[in-house]
């Protein structure tokens, strides 16, 4: 795919990227990097996905303020009254809680989750009012 | 920060020499707790994105494999801006031990968490003997 050096500055999703990266770069100290996430998009709408096995839906939260979402949650470790010993733990347990801005303003209201197989699947719309109007001229 | 960032990286799966895949996807390895209880080891493998039709086990001999076949969800029309992982099937190996009752392993699955338990044989189950004293 070849692009211009029009549309490589028009796009907002490049500049999104860079900034994602900063931002990662930054508050990437201690548990913030779990989950990796991967990011959709079509127009105004975006789609994150992450992959989470393992963890309790209902501990599940995301909350959805302006452009930005944020996940949190915890996996608890194997927990069991008998004897036992661990030949490999490569397992990762404990609380996280990761924060993705998009370059938009989010429809908090339709926002729609789906966790199926460890997989979570965000529907991010963008806010109505937010989106470009047409004007006319009287 | 370089540490945690390593481990959140899935891990490719290597072929082994004169093996070719057939199929046009990555295989990662997935990661596992294999815990022994006294009765028997559990193995934990993390399969996002498995259900109880698209994870195998097989038993060969003493090699335990799984193997994960994942149809990628790709949201219609939209595109991929961000891609801090990969998505690509699931496989791993374990040999196991003669002490192994073969004939009883158990495979669920839930929430993309793959566990296995295998029992031990009768004969390698930690027995408690009894001393009683001598009269």
């Amino acid at each position: 795919m070849t692009t211009t050096y029009l549309e490589r500055l028009l796009d907002p999703w490049r500049e999104f990227d860079r900034m994602t990266r900063l931002v990662n770069r930054t508050d990437s100290y201690g548990s913030s990097e779990y989950p990796a996430v991967n990011v959709w998009v079509n127009g105004d709408n975006a789609v994150i996905t992450t992959e989470i096995p393992g963890i309790d839906r209902n501990t599940i939260d995301i909350s959805v303020s302006g452009n930005t979402v944020s996940l949190s949650g915890s996996r608890p470790a194997e927990e069991t009254k008998e004897e036992q010993s661990y030949h490999r733990h490569e397992l990762w347990h404990g609380k996280f809680s990761k924060t993705v801005k998009l370059p938009f303003n989010i429809d908090a209201d339709k926002v729609n989750a789906t966790y199926r197989n460890g997989v979570l699947q965000i529907s991010l719309p963008q806010l109505e009012a937010d989106k470009p109007r047409k004007i006319n001229i009287n | 920060m370089t540490d945690t960032k390593k481990e959140l990286q899935k891990k490719e799966a290597s072929l082994e020499k004169g093996v070719e895949r057939t199929r046009e996807t990555r295989v990662y390895t997935p990661a596992v707790d294999i815990i022994e209880k006294s009765n028997d080891i559990v193995i934990l493998a993390d399969m996002p994105g498995v259900d109880e039709n698209s994870v195998d086990v097989t038993l060969e001999k003493d090699l335990l494999t799984i193997y994960g076949k994942i149809e990628p969800e790709i949201p219609a029309n939209h595109k991929l801006v961000i891609s801090e992982y990969g998505i690509g099937d699931y496989q791993r190996t374990f040999t196991l031990s003669s002490e192994i009752d073969k004939a009883h392993i158990q495979a669920t699955v839930s929430d993309g968490v793959l566990r296995l338990v295998l029992p031990k044989a009768e004969k390698e189950k930690t027995r408690k003997i009894p001393v009683t004293a001598h009269a």
